[in-house]
């Protein structure tokens, strides 16, 4: 191999600068996310472990009912209270901020969901 | 290879034969059933909840749906000339509740009902030497929620819909903003959204119990479905108060008062020699 020294270093080198992230952290996930939650309320429509890794499902499952089904009921229950299934007028009655709730983990997760395209957000 | 020619054109013949009619062979082993039976037994499948009043109601010549709920609405154009501040009133209670924007450019412009020059609204009726409430007052149009509505057959992804009440519905979250329902419109009762519909909004004062749409999406009246859900009428038609100068309700329930209104009085439609069968009806 012709400059053979030249290049086992070159590439070294490229191997550390592009794994820079992962040996400088080395298993560190930074600081987790820490969400305002509400004042108002205890329980949420799903347990918290069920809402932080579906909510996204739900609330597609809630636009399809609600849009294409027609099923506009309050059939969404904490304990005994009945809600509508929607973001707007349900959700964001109780996460009163955006900022604070919505954006903390999406920024962290780097995920960008279109919600607020037209939904609109609490004032803050 | 020892392959004589007569050999290699009788293998190539079997497989030429196989590829055309072993697949059909096959599927029609799979499924059990002749094509004819598998295409109607798709078909079926293929029109979810969503589309059941369209299927048994709308063949391709357009009969009106006689069972299920169908939504629809009179107005009447008397009451609106004796008050004349109403069109406005009603039109103000729309655009508001649904954040419609204000775009003063024409081409911006978006709309849910609006009020019209006569000949504009109905275009089949004969203009000659019109009268002076005709010519003097205008005409509140909006989308006919047609029992046969061709803006549903266009869209490509389904945006646009007829649901089980009868209304024809906006999924806003599935329009790619083609614009083949506009097209489709026989009535021009839909508007595009060529600019942030929130730079024509005043973020202050809008209705925060309904959502506004975004840039590219094409948006009409929607019956208010949000309201009608939950058991409210109307906005405009809460507009007009007790005047009844708008009547809503269900058209195939003989009882409903829509019925009675339609049964004492001379209707018109917007266009009807087009089939689209509207669900608005006019008292001129």
């Amino acid at each position: 191999m012709y400059d053979g020294g030249k290049i086992i270093t070159g590439l070294i080198l490229f191997v550390l600068l592009v794994t820079f992230p992962i040996w400088y952290n080395h298993g560190n996930a930074g600081a987790v996310p820490k969400v305002e939650l509400p004042k108002v309320a205890k329980e949420c429509v799903l347990p918290a472990s069920e809402m932080r890794t579906s909510h996204m499902q739900l609330l597609n499952e809630w636009r399809d009912k609600v849009l294409r089904t027609g099923d506009r009921s309050f059939d969404v229950k904490i304990g005994d209270k009945e809600y509508q299934k929607s973001l707007m007028n349900t959700c964001m009655q109780c996460h009163i901020s955006k900022k604070k709730f919505c954006d903390k983990c999406h920024s962290y997760a780097s995920v960008k969901p279109y919600c607020w395209d037209c939904h609109v957000a609490p004032v803050e | 290879m020892d392959k004589k020619r007569r050999d290699f054109l009788k293998i190539a013949g079997v497989s030429t034969l196989a590829g055309l009619g072993g697949t059909s062979v096959i599927g029609q082993m799979l499924s059990g059933s002749t094509p004819a039976e598998a295409g109607a037994a798709k078909e079926v499948s293929g029109h979810g909840n969503e589309h059941a009043p369209a299927a048994h109601g709308s063949n391709p010549h357009g009969s009106v749906a006689k069972s299920g709920k169908r939504l629809g609405m009179v107005i009447d154009l008397r009451k609106f000339r004796e008050n004349p501040h109403l069109g406005e009133k009603v039109v103000e209670a729309c655009h508001s509740t649904h954040n419609v924007p204000d775009f003063p450019n024409k081409k911006d412009e978006i709309k849910w009902t609006w009020l019209t020059e006569y000949e504009k609204a109905f275009t089949e009726h004969s203009h000659y030497y019109k009268d002076h409430s005709t010519l003097d007052h205008e005409v509140l149009v909006m989308c006919n929620h047609c029992d046969n509505p061709p803006c549903v057959r266009a869209c490509p992804t389904r945006a646009t819909f007829k649901n089980k009440e009868g209304i024809v519905a906006m999924d806003y979250h599935r329009c790619i903003g083609c614009r083949f329902c506009m097209a489709a419109c026989p009535y021009g009762m839909r508007s595009f959204n060529w600019r942030d519909p929130r730079a024509g909004l005043d973020m202050n004062t809008i209705n925060t119990r309904f959502p506004t749409r975004m840039r590219g999406v094409v948006e009409k009246c929607n019956f208010c479905a949000e309201r009608v859900g939950i058991g409210k009428q109307p906005a405009c038609v809460e507009a007009c108060g007790s005047s009844k100068a708008l009547v809503f309700g269900n058209l195939n329930d003989p009882n409903s008062e829509i019925r009675k209104v339609l049964k004492a009085n001379y209707t018109i439609q917007r266009k009807p020699s087009l089939g689209t069968h509207p669900s608005v009806f006019y008292i001129v």
